[in-house]
């Protein structure tokens, strides 16, 4: 692909590292022949080259290829992986383990389970000395110190001697990074390095990523799906899809002007910011849908006979009003207590206080048998696809059993979740399959009509497109608004995401540590936040700028995929 | 279809199934090939195998067939192993499916008595209870399952605490669907496996607890147990020890054949594991 590139490797010194026309084998049995297919890639030295797809893109394979980390069975078949003029695929095991750590670094996805839990922070970087080095104890541990303190890690000395799980997030990731740069490594590939992190964590991240990159020349092979985070850290893109490279080319051009339709079907279906001008005034006036008034719930941890306990406020006094018709979004980042407040609601938590009243109805009073009675009135849509589908029964019986358990007979229960699934854009005949044979987007729209089949009044959609690709989660989020408009339904929506909070909540909330900081309109939140907390999140968003820039067309190709 | 597939794909299970039908072949014949009482006198006490055609396995002390011994005995330990078995998986599984699923001081109270049964060992155990309720067939079968619950309670407890968090169940819940509908309709068919599978662990040893007991006399010995068997022999051991090498061949192929089913099971229903 890149010898077709109009814009050529012509202006920019030779290639640290080329893939030439390669192509990754998939075991025999697997949805298809392979992984990656002819794919030509150079990272130039000093450069951010962002590697951007759907899952099932291969994008996570190309990395896992370059260290030669292919899974069993999965082969690298054709072509050639060109490294300081040494081709990786023609190296010995051992010549390759002088190779990784080194030269090419590494820093995954998830920093806790990246981490090995049984050791120091400080002893895990130290190793990459021990293996590749002969440097004695008192300067590796000088060197450790020397590391942490580059990455910014508060306290060096301190987190040097902590085990994984005494570090937040964001400090894992940092120790993970510093280990990474610990050699000075020429490249540094970067797999989803932020999807796990909080949006300002993610933030600090990034701008860390760049600083060292700049400092230490080092390239940046960085593979994500969010293209907020590529307009903010890359100077190169590539973008894949199904194992091919459909597009490469600078960031600036990728991003504003997006030559294939796959990037700018992607591209449009990264929300947009703004909230969309044309909502519907908030229906006031009204009684509202449901009200929580000051529920709390307090987790305590540890501790004999409440000596070093420690408690934890998961909600603090937390009210809020749904009104009739609207969208409520919850936004907060991890630990906020949104999603405490959704199962609080739905009772799957018990309320410790507070009130949580339906009509004349509070739920947070009822014993368990009377909210097996109430739970008709509001249904919940859960964040994992995969998780909340029971792999051992038929979709029908899924969407069909909340009616049976409220006395309604089999036959109709099933007629019912038969009409359900054509309303929720399924083939019917999708009744008697098993869950595993439907896709992420297809499992959510189950679920979803798993919770329409009470005729809830109230809807609570806990981070229900999370888990999707950006391009599915633009339809699930149109399914969700018009079964909302068609159904008169009231909705709370628990979400991270600030953008997809901005294109589909009439009202949002604004959570941090179990409290609300803040409470409004959509568009007054988001165009004139009052709390600091809010204008931090808002500041963090990857890509705001991008967005900002770009946002009519967005909209108007979010009209064409909902 | 695909099950039956990636079972038959392993040849230690193919011949733990062979094996399998093998003794069943033996049970269910042994009306047919010896009909009448198997220990009732038959010939010559202690003729050797092969020596006389009329019992190609020989007699045994008391001049009774060893080979009709050996096909009557095979349904003894078969219907001891699973009656036994049943007991033990059903009883393990509820009081381990309320343990994990309720937690709390249910669990507490449930795992405490679960304890007190493990510690004893069990095979003492199984001697009180036969020593106290006297020792016929079922006795002796409710002795064997009663000593071998435990360790389902156990499993299945594990395989609830770690299903019950899980977001279909909390969607069951938000259904409004009831306790007894969840533990046993939505998360017991996904506990199921671990379960299975070791419900051939719990078999063999069964039929070496009833054998057990039997060489110390303590089954029942109104029935051709190959366990008895082995314990008549036991004085002729020197001379005579094919009296009890039969019956203890058979117990070796039973056992290894329950054994390698239970494996196999566990390789096909768990077919990521067996890739590595």
């Amino acid at each position: 692909m890149s010898r077709l590139d109009p814009s050529p490797a012509a202006d920019l010194p030779a290639p640290i590292l080329r893939l030439d026309g390669l192509s990754v084998r998939l075991p025999r049995n697997a949805e298809r022949e392979h992984a990656i297919l002819d794919v030509s890639l150079a990272l130039a030295p000093n450069e951010i080259l962002c590697v951007v797809g759907e899952s099932g893109s291969g994008k996570s394979m190309t990395s896992s290829a370059i260290m030669r980390l292919l899974p069993p069975g999965v082969v690298a078949d054709h072509g050639s992986i060109v490294f300081d003029g040494r081709d990786l695929l023609k190296l010995s095991e051992a010549q390759m383990r002088e190779v990784r750590g080194a030269q090419i670094a590494m820093v995954f996805q998830e920093p806790m389970t990246a981490l090995n839990p049984l050791h120091t922070v400080g002893q895990q970087i130290g190793e990459m000395f021990r293996i590749h080095t002969a440097f004695g104890v008192d300067v590796i541990e000088q060197r450790v110190h020397a590391l942490l303190d580059e990455v910014r890690m508060p306290d060096p000395q301190a987190a040097a001697g902590a085990y994984p799980h005494e570090l937040s997030g964001g400090q894992r990731q940092r120790a993970m990074i510093a280990m990474a740069l610990a050699l000075e490594p020429r490249v540094l590939i970067a797999d989803e390095p932020t999807t796990a992190l909080d949006v300002t964590t993610q933030a600090q991240i990034l701008r860390l990523i760049r600083d060292l990159q700049k400092r230490k020349s080092t390239s940046v092979l960085f593979i994500t799906h969010d293209f907020g985070v590529v307009a903010e850290i890359a100077d190169r893109v590539a973008v894949m899809q199904q194992g091919r490279l459909v597009e490469q080319g600078p960031a600036s051009q990728v991003l504003n002007a997006p030559r294939h339709a796959y990037t700018r079907q992607l591209i449009g279906a990264v929300p947009s910011l703004t909230p969309p001008a044309s909502r519907p005034a908030v229906p006031g006036g009204a009684v509202p849908a449901l009200v929580v008034e000051e529920v709390s719930k307090t987790y305590r941890t540890g501790g004999f006979l409440a000596r070093g306990a420690r408690v934890t406020k998961a909600l603090d006094h937390v009210s809020l009003e749904l009104p009739k018709g609207a969208t409520l979004g919850v936004v907060g980042e991890s630990g906020s207590g949104k999603s405490t407040l959704a199962r609080c609601i739905v009772r799957l938590i018990d309320p410790d206080g507070g009130r949580i009243m339906i009509d004349n109805l509070d739920l947070a009073a009822m014993s368990h048998r009377q909210v097996r009675a109430a739970t008709q009135r509001v249904q919940m849509v859960f964040q994992d696809p995969y998780a909340s589908l029971n792999p051992r029964r038929r979709v029908g019986e899924l969407v069909a059993q909340g009616p049976m358990a409220h006395g309604v007979s089999r036959r109709e229960a099933m007629a019912k979740a038969l009409s359900l699934l054509s309303l929720v854009g399924l083939d019917p005949a999708a009744i008697d399959r098993f869950p595993h044979e439907f896709s992420g987007g297809q499992r959510q729209r189950i679920g979803l009509a798993r919770a329409l089949a009470l005729d809830p009044e109230i809807l609570i959609a806990d981070e229900p497109v999370s888990a999707l690709d950006v391009s599915v989660q633009a339809q699930v989020l149109g399914l969700l608004e018009d079964l909302k408009q068609r159904l008169g339904l009231s909705m709370l929506f628990v979400t991270h995401d600030l953008r997809v909070a901005a294109q589909i909540c009439d009202v949002v909330v604004v959570m941090k540590a179990g409290k609300i900081v803040e409470a409004g309109p959509t568009a007054q939140v988001f165009t004139n936040p009052q709390a600091e907390y809010t204008r931090a999140l808002l500041e963090a968003i990857p890509g705001r700028e991008w967005s900002a820039h770009a946002a009519p067309e967005q909209n108007h190709h979010k009209g064409e995929l909902t | 279809m695909r099950f039956l597939r990636l079972y038959l794909r392993n040849p230690a299970a193919l011949i733990g199934l062979v094996l399998l039908f093998l003794v069943l072949f033996l049970a269910g014949s042994a009306d047919l090939l010896f009909p009448g009482d198997p220990l009732s006198l038959a010939g010559r006490p202690l003729s050797w195998p092969l020596s006389n055609p009329r019992f190609p396995l020989g007699t045994d002390s008391s001049g009774r067939d060893i080979a009709a011994q050996i096909f009557h005995g095979a349904r003894i330990s078969l219907l001891i192993g699973v009656a036994a078995t049943l007991i033990a998986i059903l009883v393990g599984t509820v009081i381990g499916a309320v343990a994990g699923f309720y937690g709390g001081w249910t669990d507490d109270l449930l795992m405490r008595i679960t304890e007190a049964f493990q510690t004893v060992p069990s095979f003492l155990l199984l001697l009180v209870l036969v020593a106290v309720f006297g020792s016929n067939l079922l006795t002796v079968t409710l002795a064997i399952g009663v000593v071998s619950w435990p360790a389902p309670a156990r499993l299945t407890r594990a395989e609830f605490l770690s299903l019950r968090n899980r977001e279909f169940v909390q969607a069951c819940r938000t259904l409004g669907l009831r306790d007894s509908a969840i533990i046993f309709r939505e998360i017991l068919p996904n506990a199921m496996p671990p379960l299975i599978v070791y419900a051939s662990v719990v078999m063999a040893t069964a039929i070496l607890m009833e054998s057990a007991l039997a060489f110390l006399s303590l089954s029942d010995p109104n029935v051709a147990s190959w366990g008895n068997l082995i314990g008549q022999g036991r004085g002729v051991l020197r001379t005579q020890w094919y009296v009890s090498a039969i019956p203890g061949a058979a117990i070796l192929l039973t056992v290894l054949a329950v054994s390698l089913v239970g494996q196999g099971l566990n390789d096909a229903l768990n077919p990521r594991l067996k890739s590595r």
